[in-house]
Order: structure tokens, then sequence, then C-alpha cells
């Protein structure tokens, strides 16, 4: 395959045709980790006693590689496609496109190697040791610098919307990223953040739930705003709301970090400040998934006959729902029952499987094919099965921690008349159990949808050229 | 000027320049502007098709 492809000489395929085979393998690692802990979590004894293989390692390899790995490549592919297409030019540089693919496996490489370690900064969703975080940043610089640079030399009069998102999720990643990891190394592998106390709590958080708001929705708004209108053919449903939309999201999102901390040693005022802001953060969500959707008025026959919309479509749906749970769980008085229980498990879930999962999935089967010069993928009936593996998974997946989170809740704050606790924790574990056995199979649902996603990509890739016929568009 | 003057201020400006996005977003002026933008996806589908044609008849025109 030449660097670039026939029908436009002129974009770099190659970093775009490189992040979306690798979104496809980290996906399959990240998830079946995923999977592996919610076995552990059934049957401990699956650590096998070693001490790289135990739940408080591997889950922060989990979190990484899903939505680092999965995720990031996700992100890169689709910008670096995005950005070239909306601003008919080529990339600003190879070289740099070449070095934050490169660059970017290593990170994930290092992380997975210094995670099962222990070598860890304990700080969530940040946990790699100051070296990796260098190598973040300048990938992540380089990358700027490329999506930018490209945004200058574009070729068309508008910015497109979709390219306002992904940019807004780079740069305000790059400031997350560089203050949220300041620290002291102490010596190659160890390190103490600058922060301490109350202080830490609220930097880790401000960088923990603007990972959530510019890494896991900007970022996906951005995917979102290219492919849906692609694959519907027709334009997005009202550019105008787009444009209030992201101004109110990206104004909004930064200030509801202090709801992960209620109740805690953060000042109350901080407190009521992130839970005012996270429900008014609602209106805007809401802004982009019913953009997305309505996108399809008048084509909704379209879902019926391509599993790839449906994909697209089902994560607005998700989308639409964890962003309506999001806001209410960060009500005090719902995060007091919410709060430390399987009820954030599965609300984190219902996002990212739901809406970050489904909608990069149903991205890369759109690309696949335009990369690799092929009319479709191998099987579109693989994409079907695909898509039902994924929406009963995670449905499973999301019920069962629904259930059991809020059970917890309720056993943790019952008190006999006495004052005294009625359950005892590990009666609430053992309650949870059978919803941990749902959680396992609605995990490994998932994942074997994705196993037939890289079989049908690989059928794709390798397929003889002209092997593949376009299919009949349904009048 | 203590904090809650400045948080006052703040919160105004904020409410002020949300006001203004959201006229300028729906303006009648920026009409043509937006629908143009939207239709970027599409355009270089377009632009690409129309270099191709372009391509076949210099080739055809050299011959």
């Amino acid at each position: 395959m030449n660097e670039t492809s026939r029908a436009h000489p002129e974009y770099n395929y190659k970093v775009v045709r490189q992040f979306a085979v690798m979104t496809v393998i980290w996906g399959i690692v990240g998830m079946t980790v995923g999977v592996l802990l919610a076995a552990q979590l059934i049957w401990p004894e699956l650590n096998f006693n070693t001490p790289w293989l135990t739940y408080s390692r591997l889950r922060p390899l989990h979190t990484n590689a899903v939505i680092f790995a999965f995720g990031g490549c996700a992100l890169f592919a689709t910008s670096y496609y995005i950005v070239q297409r909306t601003c008919q030019t080529k990339v600003f540089s190879d070289k740099l496109a070449s070095f934050t693919f490169w660059g970017w496996q290593a990170v994930i490489v290092l992380a997975a190697i210094t995670l099962p370690l222990g070598l860890t900064s304990s700080k969530e969703y940040a946990e790699l040791e100051w070296p990796i975080d260098i190598l973040i940043t300048l990938v992540w610089v380089a990358y700027a610098i490329n999506f930018f640079g490209t945004l200058v030399i574009r070729k068309t009069s508008h910015i497109y919307v979709a390219n306002w998102f992904l940019g807004a999720f780079i740069l305000t990643v790059a400031v997350l990223h560089i203050a949220n990891s300041m620290a002291i190394p102490v010596s190659f592998t160890k390190s103490y953040s600058l922060y301490a106390g109350a202080v830490d709590a609220m930097m880790q958080w401000w960088y923990g739930h603007n990972a959530v708001g510019f890494f896991l929705t900007a970022g996906f708004l951005g995917m979102m705003y290219y492919f849906v209108p692609k694959q519907a053919g027709r334009p997005v449903y009202s550019y105008r709301l787009s444009v209030v939309h992201f101004w109110a999201l990206i104004s909004l999102y930064i200030w509801a970090g202090p709801h992960h901390l209620h109740y805690t040693a953060l000042p109350d005022w901080t407190q009521s400040l992130g839970m005012v802001m996270s429900v008014i953060l609602f209106v805007p969500s809401w802004g982009g998934m019913i953009n997305g959707i309505m996108t399809l008025s008048g084509a909704w026959h379209k879902l019926r006959t391509d599993p790839v919309l449906r994909f697209l479509i089902v994560s607005l749906s998700f989308y639409g729902m964890s962003t309506f749970e999001g806001p209410m769980m960060a009500i005090k008085t719902v995060n007091a029952l919410s709060h430390y229980t399987d009820w954030t498990v599965g609300h984190v879930h219902s996002g990212a499987l739901g809406w970050v999962a489904m909608i990069s999935i149903g991205s890369i089967y759109h690309l696949i094919p335009v990369l690799f010069a092929q009319p479709r993928m191998y099987s579109t009936r693989l994409i079907n099965i695909h898509f039902w593996l994924t929406t009963i998974g995670v449905v499973l997946y999301i019920v069962a921690m629904w259930i059991s989170g809020v059970m917890q809740g309720l056993m943790w704050r019952a008190v006999n008349t006495d004052g005294t606790l009625t359950y005892s924790f590990i009666e609430s574990i053992e309650a949870s159990k059978p919803f941990y056995f749902v959680r396992f199979i609605g995990g490994c649902f998932v994942v074997a949808g994705m196993i037939l996603m890289a079989y049908n990509c690989y059928r794709t890739i390798r397929a003889p050229k002209d092997s593949l016929q376009a299919e009949p568009q349904p009048a | 000027m203590d904090a809650v003057t400045i948080n006052v201020i703040w919160t105004v400006a904020i409410f002020v320049i949300f006001v203004a996005i959201v006229i300028w977003a729906y303006s009648k002026r920026n009409r043509k502007g937006f629908e143009e933008a939207a239709n970027l996806v599409f355009d270089d589908d377009k632009s690409a098709q129309d270099k191709v044609k372009q391509n076949k008849r210099e080739s055809s025109s050299n011959e």
C-alpha cells in the first residue's frame, strides 16, 4: 500500500491506518484485562498468587489500556483523518505524525510493563511514573503542533465543528496532564506529587473528571460530528446547536471535578459548586446527543440496513443515558448513596463501553475500507453480530452494577434501632457476588465482539483487489 | 476588591458572553456560513471527484 490513497493523493493515510489497526488490538488487550479483573472479583484465586497479576496492579493497567491505548489510538486515528479531510489538505508534518504514532505506542508498552511491576504514582488515571509522563508530554506537544498546524494550512475557509471539539480536547488534555503530573522525582522510578492534602485531591479530580470531559467526551464528540453525518449521508441536524453546545460544554466541564470528593475534607462550598456545575452540564451534553441522533431525521430507515450507523446512533443513546445519570449522581444526596458502590462502576462503563467504545467501533468500521481502498467491510453480517454482542454485553454489565450498587449503598447505610450497623461489610460483598458473575458474562460478550471485529478487519485489509463488491444501496 | 465582587463580575461576564454566542450562532447573517461549514464533511468527496474528472479531461486532451 502506498503512502497515500488513490482517491485522495494529498492525504497522509498511513498514520491513520496505523492508529486504526492498533485501536482494535489495544481494545482487545484492554478489555480482556477487564474481563480477567471481573473474574478475579468472583474467583480471587485467579491472581495465581503472583504479585503482578493481582487486582491492585492490573486495575490501573486495564483503565490505562482502554482509555489511553484503545480510546487514545481511536482519537489519534480519527482526528488525523477528520482534520485532513475537512481541511482538504495533507497533515502539517508526516514526520511529527510518525513520531506521535511510535511515541504513543512506546508509552503504552511502558505502561504495560511498569504497572504490573507495581511502579505507580498512585494518582487514578495518571498512574504512570515521571519519565513516562515526560514522554507523554513530548508526544502530545507534537500532536498539538501537527493538528493545529494542519488547521493553519487548511484549504477551506471554515473550520468544521468536529475540529473545534478535537482542538479543545488536545489543548485541555495538555494542560491537565502537565499540571496534574507535577512531581518531584526521588529516583528513576519513584516520584512524589507536588501537591498535598485536599489540594492534591482537588488537582487529581480536576484532572480526573476532565479526562472524562475532554478526553472521553469532547474528543469523541469530534468523532461523532464527522462520522454520524458521513455515515448517514446528510449534514448535521443543526450546526448552530453544535456551536452553542460546544462553548457551553467546554466552559462547564472544567468545573465538575469536585463531585468526586463529596463529603470529604474538600471545603463544602467547593463541593456544592462542583455539584451545581455538574447538574447544569446535563444541558449541553444532551444538546450534543440530540444533534447527533436528529441528524438521522428523515433517514431512520438506514438504521435497519446499516449496522455501522446503528453503532453510532446507539452510542449516542448511551451517551444521553450516562450524561443524565452523571449529573444525577453528582447531587450530594444521591451521591451519599451511590459513592464507593458498584453504581459508579456501572456508570463509568455505560459511558466507556456504551458511548466511547461504540462510537469508536462504528468509526473504525467506517474507516477501515476507506483507508485500505476496499469498497466495504469483508462481512456486514459480522458487524451486525458484533453490534448485538456489544449491546447485550453493555446492558448486562450496567444493569448488574445498578442493582449491586444500589443494594450495597442501602446495606451500608442500614442501621438498627440501637444505632449499630445492620450489615457487616462482608455481607454486602456476598450479596454482590451473583451480579459480579453477570458483569463477567457481559464483559465476555464485549470481548467476543471485539475479536470478531479484528477478524473482519483482517479479512477486509487482506482481501484481494476487487474481491469485495460494494453492496447495492437500498432505495 | 473582595472575592465576592470578583465572583459577581465573573459570573455576569460569562453569562453575557454566553448570550452573545447564542445571538451570534442564530443570527441570520451567519446562516450561509454555517451551512457551508456543515457540508464540509462531504465537500472533499466532491472536489476529489472533480479532480479525477479534470485529470481525465486533461489526459484525454493531451493524447
